[in-house]
């Protein structure tokens, strides 16, 4: 019985490994693969089985001058993007979110739990009802095309996610202990970063990593709302198909864009086997 | 420094959590909240501390309007029921918290935490996590961080009740020594509580809430001694004190066929539509040539049994200080010490006590 249980679990620990991990490889390897090495059958092993190149990767830093795509610009445009629209985003969801989680609102049959809800409903709505009152918003303001206008939609997409995450976490924070806060001589801003906010890092590491994921794989707005001046790395990696599919780049730039939510995901997991995420609050 | 309240009302639904309530605390002393679960013990507590404004009525701390004192500069202290400490500080910052909140000197602040952490017995506990102390701990810690303040008034919510048997013993037997240890020289020390037990061994002045309307004021001797109405009776004991109908006339005491000689606080009563018999579930006691009751359930808690009789349409509760084996059904007789026995009016007030109290 023992033993069958310890064979199981490797068993399906393996074959979970090679289904998470065989994609990487496949990118891997097709990233140093020329033409022939591609069409030409299946191959696996570099030297062996085809003779590696770095075609793939030069493509996404040459300038298109010279038959590159250059993916730097944009590349660091997402970056920008996504990490400010997603620490505004946290920043005013927390803030909301609090306020929404511990005083009461209301405005006629308005109450929290509306307002709470009001946040969710902007991603309940299909992306494509936004587009065009974005586009329209942003081009009366002066901003397509542009990394303020971007960060200005991101916020009101990822903000929700914020909001609603916080919302249930401060709400599992037993009121007492604000209140013990004021007691011991902080008033309500003291009470709330001294106090709150340590107690609630978990809660803020799981809604930034949300954030961050959401606003990085986004395609949909950075396609409609940015045309020349600005690009963003999705957008790009599309321009990099032409009538020969690039396999080669194609690869080499998927390892590229899924490598900052890697590393995120790794730090988490860092946090996580700390036992930092449990505890914490009863 | 006096705490003055006047008819301090607050109803947030359509229940009245304080209704009219008064009080005027003095510096130095000890008082208790005696009353029920949901009975405005808590709402009162917070309107002191400033959580809650009352819809009406005021408060007056040394002369001054409290309620316009936010929380943060009211100098109280407080201890929740459930152990509210900072989790994410270890237990010496946690007590430290409230002095760092004011700015005192590093020295001093190590000085005063060491202080308060040998006066609730969590010494060498300095650098745990609040999360590895034990419920009896973390409540201790949460004592000592309303200690370290030196708060004027010390709020104290029911601290005990989440903790099991023994160490609420242990620890009610530790707050009466704190308390009586020159702490309340000049602070006011309030402590809710639904256990009438707990009350008398702090043997402080109580006041009794219910619904939020107090109910009596006096020392814990003379809400014992007297209560001025049933109620009060009800929730100054446990077990709740046993209430029987019966009638009194030609001094005798009747009910369910049985006939006592009315002893003498009694004797003088004459009315004849009723009265109620207040007697403590320890004032009866188990008497061969007594009256038959049929046992309805016998507990046993500690070394005392509970037995539930019944006799007709009355029903008692009586507890021995010995551990006895009762099946249901079976038949007991028992002896009331009529002479420590109350009586109550039909509206509930008080008719005579056997310690003399009178309030007809």
């Amino acid at each position: 019985m023992n033993k069958l249980y310890i064979f199981l679990k490797y068993f399906f620990i393996v074959v979970w490994t090679v289904f998470v991990v065989a994609p990487f490889l496949w990118a891997l390897t097709t990233s140093f693969k020329d033409f022939q090495s591609v069409n030409g059958g299946v191959t696996y092993i570099p030297w062996v089985d085809f003779e590696p190149n770095l075609e793939g990767w030069k493509v996404l830093i040459k300038s298109p001058a010279r038959g590159g795509v250059d993916i730097i610009e944009p590349y660091f445009n997402s970056l920008f993007v996504t990490c400010t629209a997603s620490l505004i985003s946290i920043i005013l969801g927390t803030l909301s979110a609090y306020a929404l989680s511990r005083y009461t609102f209301k405005a006629g049959f308005v109450k929290n739990n509306d307002i709470t809800f009001f946040f969710i409903s902007q991603r309940i709505m299909p992306p494509i009802v936004l587009s065009i009152p974005f586009f329209l918003f942003l081009s009366s303001i002066n901003l397509l095309d542009s990394l303020t206008g971007l960060i200005v939609v991101y916020i009101v997409l990822l903000m929700p996610i914020a909001v609603w995450i916080m919302v249930d976490f401060f709400n599992k924070v037993p009121r007492e202990i604000d209140e013990t806060a004021l007691i011991d001589g902080c008033n309500p801003y003291q009470a709330f970063l001294k106090v709150v906010l340590p107690n609630s890092i978990p809660g803020l590491i799981v809604a930034g990593m949300f954030c961050i994921i959401f606003g990085w794989i986004d395609f949909f707005f950075a396609f409609i709302l940015t045309f020349t001046e600005v690009q963003l790395l999705p957008v790009k990696i599309v321009a990099l198909n032409s009538s020969v599919t690039p396999w080669w780049s194609l690869s080499a730039s998927a390892l590229v864009s899924v490598a900052p939510l890697i590393i995120v995901a790794f730090i988490v997991e860092r946090y996580l086997s700390k036992g930092n995420l449990s505890g914490a609050i009863k | 420094m006096d705490l003055v309240a006047h008819k301090l009302s607050y109803k947030p639904d359509d229940q009245y959590h304080l209704n009219e309530v008064s009080f005027n605390f003095k510096e130095g002393n000890l008082y208790t909240i005696l009353g029920r679960t949901l009975s405005g013990k808590t709402t009162l507590l917070k309107t002191i501390a400033g959580l809650l404004t009352p819809d009406s009525g005021e408060i007056e701390f040394d002369g001054k309007n409290f309620l316009k004192v936010p929380v943060w500069e009211r100098n109280v202290a407080m201890v929740y029921q459930q152990f509210i400490n900072y989790p994410h500080l270890n237990v010496f910052e946690n007590i430290a918290f409230p002095l760092k909140q004011r700015k005192i000197d590093q020295s001093v602040i190590y000085e005063k935490v060491m202080d308060a952490l040998k006066s609730v017995g969590l010494v060498g506990y300095e650098k745990r996590k609040i999360q590895e102390l034990s419920g009896g701990q973390q409540q201790r810690v949460s004592l000592a961080r309303s200690l370290v303040k030196n708060a004027k008034i010390l709020l104290l919510d029911e601290p005990l009740v989440n903790l099991d048997y023994k160490l609420r013993e242990q620890l009610r037997e530790e707050f009466k020594n704190l308390f009586s240890k020159g702490l309340a020289d000049e602070t006011i020390l309030i402590y809710s509580t639904t256990d009438p037990r707990e009350t008398m061994e702090l043997n402080g002045e109580v006041i009794v809430l219910d619904e939020g309307k107090v109910l009596q004021v006096g020392p814990a001797k003379e809400i014992f001694e007297n209560p001025n109405s049933l109620k009060v009776a009800e929730i100054s004991n446990d077990p709740p004190m046993n209430i029987i109908e019966a009638k009194i006339s030609d001094n005798n005491i009747k009910f369910e066929g049985i006939n006592l000689e009315a002893p003498q606080h009694l004797s003088k009563l004459t009315e004849e539509d009723g009265l109620k018999i207040g007697l403590r579930s320890s004032d009866i006691e188990l008497n061969e040539n007594g009256h038959e009751f049929e046992v309805e359930l016998a507990e046993i808690s500690g070394s005392e049994t509970l037995l539930h009789l019944k006799r007709g349409n009355t029903k008692i509760i009586v507890s021995i200080e010995e551990v006895l084996n009762f099946k249901i059904h079976d038949k007991i007789k028992i002896n009331f010490k009529i002479d420590r026995a109350y009586a109550f009016h039909v509206d509930g007030k008080l008719a005579s006590s056997p310690f003399g109290g009178l309030n007809g």
